[in-house]
């Protein structure tokens, strides 16, 4: 069994490498997206100040002159913990505490947080108790790293995964391949593993050489984080893979993996954030394996979550990696008609 | 005299469409064994029933007296009428991967050697001509040595001297004392390949023997050519033939050589462009249905 599944995943290896234009497409298109993005967003700082109110007060019952500056953003936050983090990740310009004294905290490195600090000392005549918290801002670009990374894996393990197996289904090599004692469980995990393989250092060269020239922010842990990718690659690859089963024409396969997709292009955190969307939207964006995998990668890299954090989307890509596979293999056939 | 596969009632049914209609053969050991018939009889079906492939709707299959199993995959090699290979590999690259798939395995050097594909070795399988590319299929079909080889129309679409090489390689393997399987649409294959054969037509079979017994069975008479401006049409009810076919050519079929040419010299009819020709699988499979071969 090993021999054969070895010697599947070697012709597969070789036959994707030699192909060159798609390997460069694989490696120009997360590249020339992030460097493009980098450029676009280069001077994206925020014009508004924004100011959170550490408060189980509703912002219309407080009392504050602060909160007389109508171009500041106010709005209210319950927990300190992670108030103060958005202060230290400059997602948050300043933290008031408004009971009398209060506190405040402000980041040392935030220009925004400087000024709003000024404002809010000449408005009161009792000033509140400084609180200083250091950090790098997030930028966006830092923010969109793991999106276009996952969104780039997204496409490369549902496409090319799902439409190789069609094409080999269509041209005839899997019937083929069926009048040899080769099983559907080697075939299958031959594909997962080149197509793993490949994914794996194409990301991963990805990354280093967008890192050299735009620094990403990274709080966490390597290893975690290619745990993670691991296992949302291993979670794409089965989805392209259950829709793939027996599909024999190309131009099906085409329409169902971007039946796929898409929704994960909008709905999984690529481009931006679905915090604060309806919750039928949230739950139903809990379902794609891209969501679990934007959602852990942003809180490795941005938040320097680590492995007890990142659990449950873990346990999530895990079990539809097993889902999607068992699918796939039960509905798989070798012929299309 | 063993059976390497015996067919018992096989039946393959389509929605609407009964592509095998009930047939029973058996495929001696170490023979070249013939599905000859026109496209559409059933033939490729057959082979692909017999390769274990399609499931039969009815009947059975035996491989060395045991239904098709595990050790039947590792003992048959199979080429199809069509088949496409991986992309961006060569011909050695792809031998080399069909040789990794089986437990029990030929010398691949020696498989190279027969084929005639030592030139050929580094070579993108999408460059090879018709001809290279059936016996690089053929050569995979003999990587794991087998015991029996199923060749579903290997020279369909390959010019005649190709078509010849491939017989020559094809009764090097017979040599090798392999049974083969062979479906084809042309008789000449059949006739110069197969040891015994079964004619399908409409998913049945409509004849089955050596391509001998099968001529000699069916027909004691010859076929006689001549130019059809020398003879009248009608013909003259004196000539001791029957008119076979009219076209640039008159044939005449006469189970009496001697007289009908006595009886032509009589009416002084030039005979410089007679010839005389043996009944063909193709006369004999227009006299069973009645239409051509390759229809």
């Amino acid at each position: 069994m090993i021999g054969r599944l070895l010697a599947l995943l070697q012709a597969r290896n070789m036959e994707f490498l030699r192909d060159r234009s798609s390997l460069g497409w694989n490696i120009a298109f997360p590249v020339l997206l992030v460097l493009g993005l980098a450029l676009i967003f280069s001077d994206g700082e925020r014009a508004i100040f924004k100011v959170g109110l550490l408060t189980e007060t509703s912002l219309e019952q407080l009392d504050h002159p602060f909160l007389d500056d109508p171009h500041i953003e106010f709005f209210t936050v319950s927990d300190e913990q992670r108030a103060t983090r958005k202060v230290r990740l400059h997602k948050i310009d300043l933290l008031l505490d408004p009971a009398s004294p209060g506190r405040y905290w402000v980041n040392r490195q935030s220009q925004k947080g400087h000024f709003l600090e000024i404002q809010l000392l000449a408005s009161t005549p009792t000033p509140p108790q400084r609180v200083e918290v250091d950090g790098q801002p997030v930028r966006l670009i830092d923010w969109l790293m793991p999106g276009i990374l996952g969104m780039n894996m997204m496409f490369s393990c549902l496409f090319g995964v799902g439409y190789v197996v069609v094409r080999y289904r269509k041209s005839g090599f899997l019937k083929r391949l069926n009048a040899t004692p080769t099983r559907a469980i080697e075939f299958l995990t031959a594909q997962i593993l080149s197509r793993l393989l490949l994914i794996m250092v194409l990301t991963a060269a990805v990354f280093m050489g967008t890192n050299l020239i735009l620094d990403f922010r990274m709080e966490g842990s390597y290893l975690l984080l290619f745990v993670t990718a691991t296992l949302g690659a291993m979670a794409l690859i089965s989805m392209g893979l259950m829709i793939s089963a027996r599909v024999s024409s190309e131009e099906l396969a085409g329409g169902l993996l971007n039946f796929v997709t898409w929704p994960m292009m909008v709905l999984s955190d690529v481009f931006f954030s679905m915090e604060g969307s309806h919750p039928a939207m949230v739950s139903l964006a809990r379902l794609l394996p891209l969501t679990q995998l934007m959602q852990a990668s942003r809180a490795i890299m941005l938040d320097g979550a680590g492995w007890l954090e990142v659990m449950p989307q873990l346990l999530a890509m895990a079990t539809m990696t097993a889902i999607f596979l068992l699918l796939g293999a039960w509905l798989f056939r070798w012929r299309g008609d | 005299m063993s059976h390497i596969i015996e067919v018992n009632q096989l039946v393959k049914q389509y929605s609407d469409v009964t592509a095998v209609n009930d047939i029973s053969f058996a495929v001696p050991s170490g023979h070249c064994f013939g599905l000859l018939g026109p496209n559409g009889a059933g033939k490729t079906t057959t082979i692909e029933l017999l390769e274990g492939l399609t499931p039969a709707t009815q009947g059975t299959i035996l491989y060395k007296g045991a239904p098709l199993g595990k050790q039947f995959r590792q003992e048959a090699g199979i080429q199809f009428q069509s088949t496409a290979l991986q992309d961006f590999l060569t011909v050695g690259e792809s031998l080399k991967l069909f040789h990794r798939l089986y437990d029990q395995r030929a010398q691949l050097d020696e498989v190279i050697e027969l084929c005639d594909l030592r030139s050929l070795l580094k070579r993108d399988n999408r460059k090879l001509s018709g001809g290279q590319r059936q016996r690089l299929l053929l050569a995979i079909a003999l990587v794991n040595d087998p015991k029996i080889l199923f060749l579903d129309e290997p020279t369909t679409g390959l010019d005649p001297q190709a078509r010849r090489n491939f017989w020559e390689l094809i009764n090097r393997i017979k040599a090798a004392d392999k049974t083969i399987l062979l479906t084809t649409h042309y008789m000449e294959e059949a006739a110069t390949l197969c040891d015994q054969l079964i004619i399908m037509d409409h998913g049945k079979i409509i004849a089955e023997g050596t391509p001998d017994n099968l001529l000699n069975h069916h027909f004691r008479d010859v076929i006689v050519q001549l130019p059809s401006t020398l003879l009248a049409d009608p013909l003259p009810p004196s000539l001791p033939a029957q008119l076979f076919s009219r076209s640039d050519l008159v044939e005449l079929t006469t189970d009496n050589v001697d007289q009908l040419i006595a009886t032509l010299i009589e009416m002084e009819v030039p005979l410089e462009q007679l010839r005389v020709r043996s009944r063909t699988l193709e006369d004999l499979f227009l006299q069973l249905t009645g239409k051509e071969l390759r229809a």
